[in-house]
């Protein structure tokens, strides 16, 4: 049977330890100067964007053709989409074509869960409006992997997670991923942009930036759409940065050497300062990285038939 | 025609009547209610261990007809109607063109005299077009036949209308029916706000979009002395403003829907497009709340707010799947099921809840079993377990998360106007 990568929810630790070892292997492919493998040979690989995206994109795109797959990209806007197609027609029309892989982003949340069942193809997750982006997170595992050098080490580790907490889809595939490697998380951003009882999710909430990034081994910024200012969420970028920005000073109260992430791209000077995202614990550019190897691992498991060793 | 049903635990709260009996009716009226009538019949339905009640009635349905006859029709929503055991619906006027004229009552009266298996009243818009601007023509829409007039679907967002509209309809003693939603509160939100919307993603509707609009309604009701309904309750806030409003006189009413004493928010998990509905399924605590608003009086009606949509409306992305299921035909299995055989009501108190009392605050000669009254009558065996085939259902749509569920008590005869339009369990076609 095939298998999908819906979300994080309900992973097993091993499934998640599988992916980042064979994503660690395939970094090493994306860094040679000769990046070509043959783990997807003469597979189809098919991105479909409902939603703009540069990086994930970009770095399916790229994952699938350094590993020979052949790969092709529909965007909402160029496609029958505008006339009013379905997304079950979209799907199950692009499925017909030969795809064995249908990497999806949509701006609402489950969509990918309504083709998965429909479709042959190995559907992939995107990001899906606020539920989940599970390759964002088992990138930003995957960079926390390399610099704590062990799964070990995951366990207890303290990761805060700042931002616009109620519209991410980030945050939740984190949640799911860490809390399966045993890290604590806690999350923190304005009441306004917090969703109603998130500690059940087992997490620590805070408003006050300051206690979730206290003694924190990471700290990850979230980004903060311009829009939900006009919607009244907030009522100005100088006062969000002041408050809820990762500059120097908030970043100090985290553990000495944290690492400083965000998913990009970046607003600067409002979820976080220049100097942090330019500074010695920003792993931000590392994540770009992460993330190709991670598409790749993904991809090629699922081509072997999921994730389990 | 006379049909004699024998045996038969009467059940008819209207004339407090609870007691094993014959029924008699004769033409298309009841003709006699006694021990061991002896009068000669053309059929003679054996009732032994089965209720004989009156003719459920559901006054909020969607029969979306006319205009979107691919949902439901008015043959086919009344045949699920009384497959249920409903034999008198009320109809929401959210159709195409919107029943806010005195053509469109009249068609929907006419085509369910000629061509339904129930009665059907239609309800009129409050606004012209729904559109929340200016009242509809409400003296007309009463003397073409509307029985109340409701905006349902939307809300009246504007106080000022509603003002009017219940003062206006107050004249022609037209319940005033409200769908009771602040959407500057529901915010464009999916589901109800909380933990399973924060594990989902999904933007959640907070509970005060319901209330805040509900104590609005209530407190102009209250300021121009005039009755309003308020449509399908979901929280607790909501049966607590009710409760306190009636203790102080005002004069609303209020109804619920089988879903709000079943289902709570849980049902939305794995993006189950048949849990979207408006207002949206809440929590535990909610549902504990509208069972104790039905026992103690404070909600007045069980109502099915039967939603018949496309399956290519339900099976599609979460956010655009439209609102609400097909109730029709699960309602009463639900109420025995989830509230008698639960112990929340006697099976006398869920009929009154289905009947009389739906009946009373639509002004409509239903809801009983008196001598004299129309022969409207549903006659079910409460313990007899059943599974809910949304495949068997009658309705068009199919959109209920019952479908699998099992429940007690089908209706087994059904007669409406002294028509048998079930028998055996099975629909009669005309």
């Amino acid at each position: 049977m095939k298998r999908d990568l819906l979300g994080l929810k309900g992973m097993s630790a091993e499934e998640i330890k599988n992916i980042l070892d064979t994503a660690k292997t395939m970094k090493m492919v994306v860094s040679q100067p000769n990046k070509k493998t043959q783990h997807l040979q003469g597979r189809t690989v098919v991105n479909l964007f409902y939603e703009n995206s540069t990086r994930t994109r970009l770095s399916f795109e790229l994952a699938a053709k350094y590993m020979s797959a052949n790969a092709a990209n529909i965007t909402a806007s160029g496609s029958s989409v505008q006339k009013g197609e379905s997304l079950i027609d979209t799907a199950q029309t692009i499925n017909m074509m030969g795809t064995d892989i249908l990497v999806m982003r949509h701006s609402m949340s489950g969509a990918p869960g309504v083709i998965a069942p429909l479709i042959s193809a190995s559907v992939i997750n995107a990001g899906d409006g606020m539920n989940e982006h599970p390759t964002q997170a088992l990138l930003d595992m995957l960079t926390m992997y390399e610099k704590l050098g062990s799964f070990e080490n995951f366990k207890g580790l303290k990761v805060a997670i700042i931002g616009d907490v109620y519209h991410s889809r980030v945050v939740r595939s984190n949640i799911y991923g860490l809390r399966a490697l045993g890290a604590e998380v806690a999350v923190a951003g304005p009441a306004t942009l917090m969703p109603p009882q998130i500690e059940k999710m087992g997490v620590a909430a805070y408003t006050d930036v300051r206690e979730a990034v206290r003694d924190a081994d990471i700290v990850m910024g979230l980004r903060i759409q311009l829009e939900r200012q006009k919607k009244g969420l907030f009522p100005s970028v100088r006062e969000y940065h002041k408050y809820f920005g990762i500059d120097e000073e908030k970043l100090k109260l985290a553990k000495p050497g944290a690492l400083l992430m965000h998913p990009g791209p970046v607003n600067r000077g409002v979820e976080l300062s220049s100097s942090v995202i330019d500074g010695p614990q920003s792993v931000i550019n590392e994540q770009v990285k992460s993330g190709v190897a991670v598409r790749m691992a993904v991809m090629y498991l699922l081509s072997r038939g999921g994730f389990n060793r | 025609m006379k049909i004699l049903i024998k045996n038969g635990h009467i059940i008819d709260p209207a004339n407090g009547v609870d007691k094993t009996a014959d029924l008699l009716v004769e033409g298309s009226k009841i003709a006699e209610l006694a021990e061991n009538i002896t009068s000669s019949a053309d059929v003679v339905i054996d009732a032994s261990g089965e209720c004989v009640t009156p003719g459920l009635v559901d006054m909020h349905v969607h029969l979306r007809d006319p205009g979107l006859e691919y949902k439901e029709d008015i043959i086919t929503g009344t045949k699920a109607a009384v497959m249920g055991g409903v034999t008198s619906v009320a109809c929401m006027p959210n159709t195409s063109p919107v029943c806010d004229s005195e053509a469109v009552v009249r068609y929907i009266i006419e085509k369910a005299a000629n061509e339904g298996f129930a009665n059907v009243y239609p309800v009129g818009a409050i606004s012209k077009g729904m559109a929340g601007k200016e009242l509809s023509e409400m003296g007309g829409l009463k003397d073409a036949g509307a029985v109340a007039v409701s905006d349902d679907g939307k809300p009246v967002s504007e106080p000022i209308l509603m003002k009017h509209a219940l003062q206006y309809a107050q004249m022609f003693g037209l319940p005033v029916i409200s769908h009771c939603e602040d959407l500057s509160l529901a915010d464009g939100g999916d589901m109800n706000e909380g933990l399973v919307s924060t594990y989902l993603g999904l933007r959640g509707i907070t509970r005060a979009a319901e209330e805040v609009q509900a104590a609005r309604d209530i407190l102009i009701a209250e300021a121009v002395d005039a009755p309003v309904h308020i449509a399908h309750v979901s929280t607790r806030g909501t049966v607590d403003l009710v409760r306190q409003a009636k203790k102080r006189g005002v004069k609303v009413t209020c109804e619920t829907a089988p879903h709000y004493f079943t289902l709570t928010e849980k049902a939305v998990e794995g993006f189950d497009t048949n849990a979207k509905m408006n207002p949206p399924l809440r929590t535990e605590d909610d549902v504990a709340a509208i069972k104790e608003g039905l026992k103690d009086g404070t909600i007045d009606a069980i109502i099915t707010d039967h939603a018949p949509h496309h399956i290519d409306e339900k099976r599609c992305e979460f956010a655009l799947a439209l609102n609400g299921i097909i109730g029709l035909e699960t309602s009463l299995g639900l109420g025995l099921t989830y509230l008698v055989r639960e112990n929340v009501l006697t099976i006398n108190e869920l009929i009154s809840l289905m009947s009389e009392k739906p009946a009373k605050i639509l002004n409509i000669p239903k809801g009983t079993l008196s001598v004299g009254a129309d022969a409207d009558i549903t006659i079910f065996d409460p313990g007899k377990e059943w599974t809910v085939d949304v495949n068997k259902f009658k309705s068009k749509s199919k959109n209920s998360p019952y479908d699998g569920w099992k429940l007690y008590g089908k209706p087994e005869y059904v007669i409406v106007g002294g028509k048998i339009r079930v028998k055996n369990g099975e629909l009669e076609e005309r």
